[in-house]
């Protein structure tokens, strides 16, 4: 296989909860302590993602699949670990370097109703990008490229000079596609785009993202929450819980035999239509906080595989005869 | 057919909002009923007027929104004309409501149990210590661990599945004939959803309350209820029995909903998409409001609402259901 577009290597990022120095200065029992607290948001994660296809990262709240987009974005600096796009490390450009990834890469966010300024319009919007990108082009150049970019999405470039808050979800999410696609990227990070649209409009936009990775030849890292979303549109699939990487493997193999028990677990609480009851595997408790992560394995806490080992020592993602890739001992050791 | 009276009998209900430039009308002659211990869903996308139709059955419809038509039968008595004192002894005794997001509903600075207690002496004549019992039976029945000390506890020292399960108790505590439920597990991620909906059904199954649930999920619908209704833009299009409706939809808009699905397509391959999007309340389509977005639009769409029609056990709006009807009962008669 050829090398990877982006890698990501033991990713980690902490969030520091405890303030300032006085802040983490308690008296107890006669004595100072300081004490500080970090949510643990990405416990070493590893992911490549291959040029053309769709990796999609699945799991629920907290598990930090945000923070591993907005990591590989650069908007978050890593506390630990390296990304790397096309063979060179990124992380640690900083001022003018940094420019061409930023092309290079773009991101569409869940909210379309918070990413697009509602001060500017349509074609500012779209044009800003361009500007910034390519200096070089002339208003003309700017102004045609902005109408394809604009058709290209399936919105009437006549609507250049209204603003944000004249649009539908649905239409906002096009242009916030439309102002990714307008400085040509290679790979987009698309963070939850469709979860905030009506069903009949993500499927609008679900088509949309998949027309143009075809007619572009984009590569994805597509974050979302929603599994029957990501059994139609990724190529691959890492499912994440509490920082974590639990199982990564390709779509198809993913969904028709998950062998990590939360992946099993996730795969049966979607709704289907054509169940008539419930039919999911229950498990115990919740997801702990990622202030204080358990020992072991992190999903030991409400696994019902788990064992004295699993409450120890951390699993690594080890390849099974399936093709998938699975962080679990239960696994390993064919318990499971 | 049924011979006795229904629970719930909503007859030809109009709600509209009196703002400035004129009435929006939100519900149009929305009818349906509810039995006893039945579940009856009500689908419909951002718009469509799930969310209206639910908060007027409890006659909770805020100005300057008012009930402009019809009537809301609960055991004989019209709830559109009841006085708000009358009200008050049916909302949350006879008919309980659980909303959306369980922080919104729950006082942040009462304790669970004093939020509980109050319910339960809003209604009743009994002991703070009486209804602290009644409380905590009804905690251990959604399942909650260690109920006594949840009683003491504040709404944000719980995880949000916990509070819905709080407030799914607060709903059964003066042991309702209905619970009105809308979007309850759409705040939550989808293994905690699948506990709830689970609970939700049980509960409702064991204590033979009815239940109405407002969704836009089709999967939860298809597994909590028996009976659905399909909403669009403040009118009912489609209703019958759940497994019908599903897996044999007639209304254009409902197959469209449905086929949009990510689950019902091929992966990889494009989904199928209804154009465009719901209008806006502020200008409704004449005629069918659907039918700037359907294929089989024809003048009489244009001009006139359609009645409905029976096809099997589902009522349908829609002109070209009844042509092709029409056309079946003239070919069955031409084949005699």
């Amino acid at each position: 296989m050829t090398s990877p577009l982006v890698e990501i290597r033991g990713l980690e990022k902490r969030f520091d909860l405890s303030g300032s120095l006085l802040e983490q200065i308690t008296f107890r029992n006669g004595r100072f302590q300081r004490r500080q607290e970090a949510v643990h948001a990405i416990n070493g994660v590893d992911l490549q993602v291959h040029k053309g296809e769709a990796l999609c990262v699945v799991g629920e709240s907290g598990c930090g699949k945000s923070t591993v987009a907005r990591t590989v974005m650069g908007l978050l600096s890593p506390s630990a670990g390296e990304v790397h796009y096309d063979g060179k490390r990124i992380d640690v450009l900083k001022g003018r370097d940094v420019l061409p990834y930023r092309r290079k890469m773009q991101m569409i966010f869940q909210n379309p109703y918070a990413s697009l300024n509602p001060r500017m319009t349509i074609q500012q919007t779209l044009e800003e990008p361009i500007h910034f990108h390519h200096p070089e082009l002339v208003r003309d150049e700017v102004r045609s490229k902005v109408q394809e970019v604009m058709q290209s999405v399936g919105i009437d470039p006549d609507w250049g000079s209204r603003f944000g808050h004249e649009f539908s979800g649905g239409q906002r999410q096009r242009i916030a596609i439309a102002r990714a696609l307008a400085v040509d990227p290679e790979f987009i990070v698309a963070d939850e785009p469709i979860s905030a649209l009506d069903v009949s409009i993500q499927a609008q936009v679900l088509n949309l993202l998949m027309d143009a990775q075809e007619t572009r030849n984009l590569t994805y890292l597509f974050i979302t929450h929603d599994l029957a979303v990501v059994e139609h549109f990724g190529t691959r699939v890492a499912v994440m819980y509490l920082g974590r990487v639990c199982e990564l493997a390709d779509t198809k193999t993913l969904f028709a035999e998950p062998r990590h028990p939360y992946t099993q677990a996730l795969l049966s609480a979607i709704p289907r239509l054509e169940d008539d009851r419930p039919s999911h595997i229950r498990l115990q408790g919740e997801v702990p906080t990622p202030v204080n992560l358990p020992s072991g394995c992190v999903f030991h806490g409400r696994c019902p595989y788990a064992n004295e080992r699993c409450r120890q020592e951390i699993p690594r993602l080890i390849a099974t005869d399936g093709g998938a890739q699975v962080a679990c001992h239960a696994v390993e050791e064919a318990r499971l | 057919m049924k011979n006795n009276t229904p629970l719930l009998e909503v007859k030809d209900l109009d709600v509209r909002f009196a703002v400035r430039g004129g009435d929006l009308t939100a519900l149009r002659g929305i009818s349906f009923s509810l039995d006893k211990g039945e579940r009856l869903g009500l689908v419909g996308e951002s718009g469509a007027g799930k969310s209206v139709a639910a908060f007027s059955i409890l006659n909770l419809i805020a100005r300057p929104g008012y009930i402009a038509g019809g009537q809301i039968l609960f055991d004989g008595r019209d709830l559109a004309a009841m006085s708000e004192r009358e009200l008050r002894k049916i909302r949350g005794n006879r008919i309980a409501m659980i909303f959306q997001d369980p922080m919104m509903t729950l006082n942040p600075v009462l304790s669970i149990g004093t939020q509980m207690v109050e319910a339960i002496k809003a209604h009743r004549r009994v002991s703070t210590k009486a209804a602290r019992e009644i409380a905590l039976g009804k905690l251990r029945k959604v399942q909650i661990p260690s109920p006594e000390k949840r009683l003491d506890q504040y709404p944000h020292e719980l995880s949000g599945g916990m509070r819905q399960r709080v407030i799914i108790a607060i709903a059964l505590l003066l042991e309702p004939e209905i619970i009105v439920a809308d979007e309850p597990t759409t705040a939550l991620d989808v293994t905690i959803q699948a506990e709830i909906m689970a609970l939700l059904l049980d509960l409702c199954e064991q204590e033979n309350v009815a239940l109405m649930l407002i969704t836009h999920d089709l999967g939860v619908v298809s597994q909590v209820t028996q009976r659905m209704l399909v909403m669009y833009s403040g009118r009912i299009i489609e209703q019958g029995p759940t497994r019908e409706v599903i897996n044999d939809a007639q209304h254009p808009y409902t197959q469209g909903l449905i086929n949009a699905l990510p689950q019902m397509g091929e992966p990889g391959a494009r989904l199928f998409q209804i154009p465009g999007s719901m209008p806006s309340l502020k200008n409704v389509p004449s005629g069918c409001p659907f039918h700037p977005r359907c294929t089989f639009a024809t003048d009489q769409c244009r001009k006139t609402m359609p009645e409905y029609v029976r096809s099997g056990n589902v009522d349908v709006a829609c002109y070209e259901v009844s042509n092709l009807i029409e056309q079946e009962k003239q070919m069955q008669e031409a084949g005699s």
